[in-house]
């Protein structure tokens, strides 16, 4: 199962804000991070990624910087600003709005037990 | 392969790749350089799991993308990179020289501003009648020398060349004011209109430094005079805007800034403008598309359907032209737009390109052209034979049959080009040939004209 394109770039924002909210980070480390995190099911490309991070960027949501870790190339770190962290707490209560609404419709009383084995808060 | 082999074929694949992306105006050197960085964590990734580099190259290409699609989404973020701007700079060289520039271009620009009101320390204020008689013919002596200084610094010009230069502006000095002109003579006008155009030319010799054999620079020196021009009248609608609100605003608080605006910013703005307009076709040569070659598709059916329907008039109500004076420089500026509309579409267009219709279009303007003034020369001459002729009378002849014998052979050449029997580079060279019997005639009508009419 392949995740569709449209859920795909809707849900990019959250993700890479999450991402970035755990450490900073680098573009290939993040793709990495979405990849590890769907097992493979997130189709992500270099065209999605880079765009969204310099999206972020001009709206102030992450700030960027060349650095050269010692016995790594020169890379590009994002880093999460104050207004990216509030964007991030902003999309989750959206999301989580969203997946209530699926649950209630998709899943009876009786069997809720196994969506909620997902965490809702995270690390952020 | 060894690894180290494997390390340089993967070096030289990257470097390969980053050229590639560098042609794409979606992605800037910073975008090229983390996208590398991606590529090369994910080729390390997959050496690590054993393949070899250019295997691994080649998946992590793959995987990538094609370019388009990358350089689509990156202009749907981007989409300002797509309208090119000025202050465009890909390297810190590049950096360092534009700025240079900038500042050479500034103190240029400055100098030229400030030898507007320089002689004004002599008593020749701008505002008398004096200045009129100083200004007609000297404006361009004040102004041009910067420009040219600008361009010949930019092209690091020989000491012969500077010289060269030097020697010429001498010469419009001395042309320009050696002669005993009378305060409203007809003289006077002829030489503030020919030492302008005399002393271009020679900021074209600056302008195309050593290369003014060679025709492609001769061209380049038209593209340049074209694009000068419409940055010039561009800044002039500007400074009009300013003036406009610096009038209406001071009067709002009861100061009247007339005085101010004629006596400084106008003229010195307009001088400055001069220098400024230079560097900007400089700077932003690469960055815009040329506008001339735009402006020119646009009126060349429209000048010449105008020409056509004046051609049928005449014709049709067999009225003979009214030859006055007026009516002789109407003509000649006729001559004139005709060979612009000519000069500028050659210069944008594709040498090796078949012929089409708006050659065939360009052949129809010219060939209009032509009668009409062939019209005009045959009641001027009448006239001139029966009353004599005056400086003025005499310079829009000859400029006349300057112009006629360009575009006469101009017509042959593009009826050979529609015809293919004549190459495009010839009318090419015909046109960039003929720069110098410009020159020519305007020395000629500011040193020559003078004595040969007795100052009249």
């Amino acid at each position: 199962m392949k995740v569709g394109k449209d859920l795909v770039a809707a849900s990019a924002t959250p993700l890479v804000l999450g991402i970035l909210a755990e450490e900073e980070s680098y573009g290939y480390a993040i793709l990495k991070r979405i990849n590890e995190l769907s097992a493979g099911e997130l189709d992500w490309t270099e065209g999605l990624l880079y765009p969204l991070l310099h999206r972020l960027e001009r709206l102030g949501c992450v700030e960027s910087n060349w650095q050269s870790v010692t016995g790594e190339r020169r890379r590009k770190y994002y880093r999460l600003t104050e207004a990216g962290l509030a964007e991030l707490a902003e999309q989750r209560r959206q999301w989580a709005t969203v997946m209530d609404a699926l649950k209630g419709i998709w899943l009876g009383p009786g069997d809720r037990g196994t969506l909620t084995a997902i965490p809702l808060e995270g690390r952020a | 392969m060894t690894a180290r082999e494997g390390q340089e074929e993967l070096e030289a694949q990257l470097a390969q790749w980053r050229q590639y992306v560098g042609r794409r105006r979606e992605m800037r050197p910073p975008d090229a350089d983390e996208l590398e960085d991606h590529l090369r964590g994910c080729v390390d990734e997959l050496v690590e799991a054993g393949l070899n580099a250019d295997e691994a190259f080649l998946i992590a290409v793959k995987r990538m993308g094609s370019l388009d699609d990358l350089a689509r989404e990156f202009a749907r973020e981007h989409s300002e990179r797509l309208w090119k701007q000025l202050v465009l700079t890909a390297s810190p060289a590049a950096d360092a020289r534009s700025r240079r520039d900038l500042r050479v271009m500034a103190f240029c620009a400055a100098g030229a501003a400030l030898s507007i009101k320089a002689p004004e320390l002599f008593g020749v204020s701008l505002d008398n009648n004096a200045a009129a008689v100083f200004y007609g013919p000297n404006v361009s002596l004040l102004v041009l020398p910067w420009l040219a200084g600008f361009l010949a610094w930019r092209r690091q010009a020989r000491r012969s060349l500077i010289g060269m230069l030097a020697a010429l502006f001498a010469l419009g000095a001395v042309a320009a004011n050696a002669y005993p002109l009378a305060d409203r003579s007809q003289s006077l006008i002829i030489t503030s209109i020919h030492l302008p155009i005399a002393l271009w030319l020679v900021v074209g010799l600056a302008y195309m430094a050593d290369g003014w054999g060679s025709s492609r620079r001769r061209m380049d020196f038209i593209r340049f005079t074209g694009e000068w021009f419409i940055y010039f009248v561009l800044m002039a609608l500007g400074g009009g805007v300013l003036t406009a609100f610096t009038t209406g605003a001071f009067k709002a608080i009861g100061i009247v800034p007339q005085e101010f605006i004629a006596q400084w910013l106008l003229p010195c703005g307009a001088a400055a403008g001069v220098v400024v307009a230079g560097w900007l076709v400089e700077a932003k040569q690469s960055v815009v598309e040329n506008i001339a070659p735009v402006l020119t598709r646009l009126f060349t059916p429209l000048f010449t359907a105008v020409l056509l329907a004046f051609l049928i008039a005449v014709g049709w109500t067999s009225n003979g032209i009214d030859v006055e004076r007026q009516a002789l420089i109407l003509f000649d500026l006729l001559l004139v737009i005709v060979l612009g509309l000519l000069l500028y579409s050659i210069s944008a267009r594709d040498p090796l390109a078949p012929p089409d219709l708006f050659d065939k279009l360009q052949l129809a303007l010219v060939v209009s052209a032509l009668a009409i003034d062939v019209l005009v020369l045959l009641a001027v001459t009448g006239r001139i034979t029966e009353y004599g002729t005056t400086p003025n009378k005499a310079a829009a002849l000859g400029e006349n049959v300057i112009l006629l014998g360009n575009l006469v052979w101009s017509a042959w050449l593009l009826l050979g080009l529609v015809r293919r029997r004549v190459p495009f580079t010839t009318l090419e060279r015909w046109q960039t040939g003929y720069l110098p019997v410009y020159a020519a005639w305007a020395w000629i009508a500011t040193l020559v004209f003078p004595p040969l009419f007795t100052y009249a």
